[in-house]
């Protein structure tokens, strides 16, 4: 009996990642939601710059590489084109917190139809360590190399909870995949994401605290414990919004 | 023969652009194009399309880039500070080969310049769009009817090349008004769009429209395959007018709106006695060059003058096609400055004479 087996929804081309990188945890989720809701086929996915750039070679479906920040706006593209079609866009903090932030707040206001992975680990892998629009105050980063500091680069951006205020975001929740349940805690809101995204709800987001290893300068296992140390209790894990609850709210 | 009908030269181009089949604009606001977007939004919803205002220009050309990726015929337009936005994504769509149409209804520069018409963007479209090697057709329309027959050509030769098409206009064809012929438009074969992603529902391996290649001699290649492509477009997709030519002494080089001002000069001069002659590229990227060459070569040829709305840009074009063989002068207005007929035809004069002591 296989207990454990890839999911079709992604390539046979090994990850690029780091050691203790967790976007490969973070790919495996997202194609196997696809997967268990038969989306892989129908589904568009908008890949950004930053350590991700590259995910056109890991997920199997149509896949596009999009400007430094604008995946939301090629994904509205692909989108209006063909609104029966999945599509999301995976994105770090830089291309969406930072480069892109308007076209991530104008698909929030547009209620566009699509869902938004985005992987938050509070610097900028790729360009080799610098700070991010979600780096900590105190982090240290190569373009913060005394910390970052509230009155001269300013405060981290909480993204869910910003986004949760724009009536177009039908969805939006923290996760973490630090630990066996917060993994599967993670696999459940991205499905969740891509139910809502087929019922023509709104804007879907799912923000993964994410690790970086080579550029925090910690190992693995230690990675793991800042991001519940350190991101945590300034990134709460939760429920920012969702709208197929509110009703039982109310 | 179908019957014309008064409109805009903005207004053409968007009732050109739904008569060609195109459901989607991605646009912002921006004077002196906003009839495009509006003409859009009022008839769009009509034809089960769509016109989108986006948050930036910089998002519209990424909507376009989404849109074009997903295998749709789609449009953006505006004027030339928000060009400039655009450029980052015209590269990318340029290294994704992706098929657009881009509208720029010039005004003058630099900055925020005016919101009169210029043509002052003529290097950054046929030179500089964005980073890196690379080009895009460009079509220089000269009348509303053009404004027209032009953008239906423009969505062919993009999807025909892969590759985005830009209609350079001006505010004042954009503005004026003039009867069109809306079904002047030859059809064309176009190719069957397997690239695109739309889902591979289990039947094919997976699409990816992507500019990212990491390994220097992959991306050397494709840029190679890319210029090839160029050459063939070069060969076969050039258009241009001539004018009294056959016998001209002094030839006028000029495009767009500056075009039939020189058009009008150059009648003046016949009159005059004066043999001057227009030569229009309607295709600024291909440039017309070896047609240029052609008449460069007549001995009957004297002097180039190069007209424009702009300090100077399309003279070195003339130059390199001709290989400096006659003398190349500019005259042009910019800023926003229409020249008028007695202008040129006073440059004519001075640079007719020139060209006769040589």
């Amino acid at each position: 009996m296989v207990v454990f087996k890839k999911p079709h929804a992604l390539t046979e081309t090994p990850f690029h990642y780091c050691p203790g990188c967790t976007h490969g945890i973070i790919h495996r989720l997202v194609a196997e939601a696809l997967e268990a809701l038969g989306l892989e086929g129908s589904t568009i996915g908008v890949a950004p710059v930053g350590c991700s750039v590259f995910a056109y070679n890991y997920f199997n479906c149509d896949m596009i590489q999009a400007p430094h920040g604008r995946a939301p706006a090629v994904a509205t593209g692909v989108k209006r084109a063909d609104p029966t079609k999945t599509v999301f866009t995976y994105q770090g903090d830089g291309d969406l917190a930072a480069i892109g932030t308007a076209e991530t707040i104008h698909v929030g206001a547009r209620a566009e139809n699509i869902t938004i992975i985005f992987v938050n680990n509070a610097i900028y892998g790729m360009t080799g360590g610098q700070m991010a629009p979600t780096t900590l105050i105190g982090q240290v980063t190569t373009t913060t190399p005394y910390g970052r500091k509230n009155d001269v680069q300013g405060s981290p951006i909480r993204v869910c909870e910003m986004l949760s205020t724009l009536d177009g975001v039908a969805y939006a929740e923290r996760v973490s995949v630090d630990s066996v349940k917060n993994v599967l805690s993670a696999k459940k809101a991205i499905k969740k994401a891509f139910e809502i995204q087929s019922k023509g709800l709104g804007l879907t987001i799912v923000e993964v605290l994410s690790t970086c290893p080579t550029n925090w300068g910690l190992s693995p296992v230690k990675s793991l414990d800042w991001v519940r140390e350190a991101m945590m209790p300034y990134y709460p894990l939760g429920v920012y919004k969702d709208v197929t609850k509110e009703g039982e709210q109310k | 023969m179908s019957e014309k009908v008064l409109m805009k030269g903005n207004e053409a181009i968007a009732e050109a652009t739904i008569r060609a089949g195109c459901k989607l604009f991605f646009g912002y606001p921006i004077t002196p194009q906003n009839e495009i977007p509006e003409y859009m939004a009022k008839n769009m919803p009509k034809i089960g399309g769509l016109c989108l205002q986006a948050e930036s220009e910089v998002a519209a050309i990424n909507m376009v880039l989404g849109a074009a990726a997903a295998g749709a015929r789609v449009i953006t337009s505006s004027s030339s500070p928000g060009i400039s936005l655009k450029g980052e994504g015209i590269s990318y769509i340029v290294g994704s080969d992706l098929p657009c149409v881009i509208v720029n209804v010039q005004r003058g520069g630099p900055g925020l310049g005016g919101i009169q018409p210029a043509q002052s963007d003529y290097n950054q479209a046929t030179k500089a769009l964005g980073h890196g090697d690379m080009h895009i057709i460009v079509l220089a329309p000269s009348s509303v009817q053009e404004m027209a027959t032009l953008t239906g050509e423009a969505f062919d030769l993009a999807d025909i090349y892969r590759m985005p098409v830009m209609l350079l206009a001006d505010g004042a064809l954009g503005q004026m008004m003039e009867p069109v012929d809306l079904e002047a438009k030859e059809k064309r074969t176009l190719p069957p769009k397997d690239w695109a992603c739309t889902g591979h529902g289990g039947k094919r391996p997976y699409n990816v429209v992507n500019s990212l290649y990491i390994q220097p001699d992959v991306l050397e290649k494709t840029i190679i395959e890319r210029f090839k492509k160029y050459d063939e477009i070069k060969q076969k997709e050039v258009k241009y007018e001539e004018y009294l030519t056959d016998d001209a002494e002094i030839i006028l080089v000029s495009y767009g709106i500056t075009a039939r001002i020189a058009k009008t000069a150059v009648k003046h001069a016949r009159t005059m006695g004066i043999k001057a002659g227009l030569f229009r590229p309607v295709t600024l990227f291909p440039f017309p060059s070896e047609q240029l060459d052609r008449l460069a070569d007549k001995t009957s040829v004297k002097t180039f003058l190069s007209v424009e709305m702009n300090m100077g840009q399309m003279i070195n074009d003339i130059k390199v096609a001709i290989n400096c063989k006659k003398d190349v002068y500019h005259f042009g207005r910019t800023g926003g400055v229409i020249p008028t007929p007695d202008e040129i035809l006073e440059n004519i004069k001075k640079y007719a004479a020139v060209g006769g002591k040589i």
